[in-house]
């Protein structure tokens, strides 16, 4: 092993905030600039992860004490066919630039996360789904082609006849495969910047499902927002809220509403208080007491509000988290991990109500908890099944780090028993054993073969190919 | 490396010197508080001895290294070696130290040069890699391991006291580079400590094992100390030597 320079060291947090790594960080902004930091790599017997937008909340674009590639300087939109919405993105570019350079044309990204700091090819590394799950599949069902950088130097072009058992495990495939270079996908066509959402309650899980059950026919993107503290009767009592697309017609003036600036909330909530305030003033509510009380005000100002309709811009409904800078920092500087099940229809009812009461019980109930709708996918790792998930947030403190691994431990026994799947972008305790579990032996098997024959000398390392698939 | 759980954090440190005395000593303190430990040296039957005892104390791994502290050259790849090894760091002890014992009227290039290497140059090439990671960073612990005999020149020793002063000035002025950055420095000052050290040493009093002063050390690093003598009487009794005017030490036979 060779020194490498000082100037790359840099500390790397998980997304969450609950862990943090060193490693030397590369920015490569062109194809020839990582190849050569690849083979720099290999020449000083470095392993290398890569990282888009770092918005992972463990650790799966860490890679401590080796080389670290920051995808975010190769963002350049190579090509941009307004016609038939097909576009050609270097796998840094954020899905903040891609929306605002198609919406003007009348398109949209099929697939959209929370944030919209995740970048293309940290969404194609995940697998990436929106709160349209259960209609549109996760972002790889809309990924045409890619091409990407293999450990051996060779650069391969992948879609689903030419090397489509690479396409298929690459995306989702965490970035253990290769680098990617360039993704070609395709946006979904609007006919307005605006969309119709629908807010409305339920006074329990049943009524959350049932919701669903009721809307996913005629409703775009379904979310659910759960108190994770109300029990009994009232246990996933929560929000929710739909989306509907307007169709050709219903907007009279889609070349108005489709414009940038008509998509920017306000830089002030209520007029007053700065945006990148409004953390501080949740910091005092992030504990049990706290984030009870808002849960419960805020699904009583929702039961009185009733259920109501309102159009909204399509980034102000899609990435409300964003519109709150550094949210996360409420939570502390021990931050949070997220733990996220994906559960089969006809079986998440029960688990989740089982998984809400267990978080109640240890008194660790979560201060996010967000359920959407999901469908199968052709993709090896997919976390994709026809049922639910469940995101739960968990404050992380310095003394509870022992009690939530554990609890963690007890919720994948409901997981396993219900035949649950494991989203990787939100994973920070997932063993080994529970991997092989629900992946399935052969599944595990499958990709190791594939790794070796894309990256045979084990160059592509992460913290999470370690701790889960690294025996 | 290992594998690292996000959940729980592994500390992670070196100590360079840690074949026997107080560095065997850091070693096995730091495996119980469940941190990696890389122990380095260049006796290879002692510091395998080591990993023996030490693995499985906590949940920490016990990583050795063979290494002479004035092969200078690999220290930085080392550094970076051990780094990865571990997974991380934390902390790192400078511990390496040797004292030649030396007649009143010898004056010999060869042993003092010596003791200026492995005490002194050893360190600096050391810690300056730690330094430049932690400024880096923005976090970790420098120690060192100084000595009473750092604080005067004396008849006995002069070379053995000049390595130890040189390396209490180099640690003090690493502190005030590196304290703005998140980093601490903490200098350690021992008296008299049970191990084979004490050997060429005639007359000593106050002793402790070198155990107990490896707890010591750990405390005063856990707490980011400064300058910490163990055990604590030494530093009255230092203040006082230190005062001691230059026309009555000359004549002083210690
Ligand atoms: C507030 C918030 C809301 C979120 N909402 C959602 C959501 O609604 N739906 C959802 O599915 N996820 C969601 N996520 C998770 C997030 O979308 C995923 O973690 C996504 O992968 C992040 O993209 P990124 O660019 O930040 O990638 P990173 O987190 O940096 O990396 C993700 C993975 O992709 C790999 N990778 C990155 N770039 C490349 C490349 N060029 N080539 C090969 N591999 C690469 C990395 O190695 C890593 O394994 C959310 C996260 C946050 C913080
Ligand atoms: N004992 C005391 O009373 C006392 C008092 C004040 C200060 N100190 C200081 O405490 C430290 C530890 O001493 P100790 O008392 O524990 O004595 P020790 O048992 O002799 O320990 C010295 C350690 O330093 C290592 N070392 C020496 N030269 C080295 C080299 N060239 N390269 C790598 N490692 C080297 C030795 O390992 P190898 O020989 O295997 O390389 C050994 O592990 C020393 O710095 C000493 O000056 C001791």
């Amino acid at each position: 092993m060779n020194k490498l320079p000082i100037e790359h060291l840099e500390k790397v947090e998980a997304w969450g905030g609950a862990s943090d790594g060193v490693s030397y960080v590369y920015r490569p902004s062109t194809v020839p600039e990582l190849q050569k930091v690849v083979e720099f790599a290999r020449q000083n017997g470095r392993t290398i992860g890569a990282r888009g937008g770092g918005n992972s909340y463990g650790d799966a674009a860490m890679n401590d004490e080796n080389i670290l590639l920051d995808m975010r300087r190769m963002s350049r939109i190579l090509d941009w066919n307004p016609s038939s919405g097909l576009i050609t993105l270097e796998p840094g570019v954020t899905l903040s630039t891609l929306w605002q350079y198609v919406l003007e044309d009348g398109w949209w990204p099929p697939v959209v996360t929370g944030t919209m700091m995740t970048t293309i090819g940290g969404c194609a590394g995940m697998n990436v789904h929106g709160k349209n799950g259960w209609q549109q599949g996760p972002i790889g069902d809309h990924i045409r082609t890619f091409d990407m950088l293999l450990t051996t130097g060779e650069i391969i072009t992948c879609d689903r006849e030419q090397n489509s058992g690479i396409f298929y495990a690459a995306i989702g495939g965490f970035g253990m495969l290769g680098i990617f270079t360039s993704i070609t996908i395709q946006m979904k066509r609007i006919y307005s910047g605006m969309i119709d959402v629908h807010f409305d309650i339920s006074p329990n899980l049943e009524g959350m499902f049932s919701f669903f059950h009721e809307n996913v026919e005629k409703s775009s993107y379904i979310v659910g927002w759960m108190d994770a503290f109300a029990k009994g009767k009232s246990l996933g009592r929560g929000d929710l809220h739909s989306a509907t697309y307007l169709e050709e017609g219903d907007d009279p003036n889609p070349q108005q509403t489709m414009r940038l600036e008509k998509q920017h909330l306000p830089a002030t909530l209520f007029g007053v208080l700065p945006k990148s305030m409004i953390w501080m003033f949740m910091r005092p509510f992030m504990n049990n007491l706290g984030t009870k009380m808002i849960n419960t005000a805020k699904y009583n100002v929702g039961r009185f509000a009733g259920s109501s309709t309102t159009r909204t811009p399509h980034a102000a409904y899609h990435f409300l988290l964003d519109y709150v800078p550094d949210w996360k920092k409420a939570y502390g500087s021990t931050g949070l991990i997220q733990y996220q099940p994906f559960i089969p229809r006809d079986n998440a009812l029960d688990a989740f109500k089982e998984m809400l009461t267990l978080c109640q019980k240890w008194d660790m109930p979560n201060y996010l908890t967000v359920l959407k709708r999901h469908r199968p996918d052709d993709f090896m790792l997919t976390h994709g099944l026809d049922g639910f998930s469940m995101a739960m947030d968990f404050r992380i403190t310095k003394r509870n780090r022992a009690d939530v691994t554990k609890l963690a431990h007890e919720l994948d026994r409901i997981v396993l028993a219900a035949n649950g799947r494991y989203y990787l972008a939100k994973d920070s305790t997932l063993r080994p054993e529970t991997a092989v579990a629900y992946l399935g032996q052969e599944t595990v098997d499958s990709f190791r073969r594939l790794k070796a024959k894309c990256d045979p000398d084990g160059l592509i390392q992460s913290n999470m190919w370690r701790r889960i698939f690294d025996d | 490396m290992s594998a690292k759980r996000p959940l729980e954090p592994q500390k992670n440190g070196i100590v360079i010197g840690a074949s026997s005395g107080i560095g065997a000593a850091l070693v096995k303190e730091l495996a119980r508080e469940g941190y990696n430990v890389a122990a380095l040296a260049r006796r290879q039957k002692e510091l395998e001895a080591l990993r023996e005892e030490v693995d499985g104390l906590g949940n920490g791994r016990c990583h050795i290294y063979l290494h002479d502290v004035t092969d200078y050259e690999v220290i930085p790849a080392l550094f970076q070696q051990i780094t990865s090894d571990l997974g991380g760091l934390d902390l790192i002890i400078y511990n390496a130290g040797v004292q030649t014992a030396v007649a009143h009227d010898e004056y010999n290039f060869q042993k003092d040069r010596g003791m200026l290497e492995i005490n002194l140059l050893g360190a600096v090439a050391w810690l300056n890699e730690a330094a430049a990671r932690f400024e880096r960073t923005g976090s970790g612990q420098i120690v060192g391991i100084g000595s009473v005999a750092g604080d005067r020149g004396r008849i006995g020793s002069p070379i053995y006291n000049t390595s130890k002063a040189g390396l209490h000035t180099y640690l003090e002025g690493l502190r005030n580079r590196l304290t703005r950055h998140g980093v601490g420095v903490t200098t350690i000052k021992p008296g008299f400590i049970q191990t084979s050290m004490l050997d060429n040493v005639p007359k000593t009093f106050w002793v402790i094992s070198a155990d107990e002063a490896a707890q010591r050390i750990i405390r005063a690093a856990d707490k980011g100390k400064q300058t910490v003598y163990i055990p604590a009487r030494w530093g009255l009794m230092m203040l006082i030597i230190r005062h001691i005017p230059s026309f009555i030490f000359r004549k002083l036979s210690f």
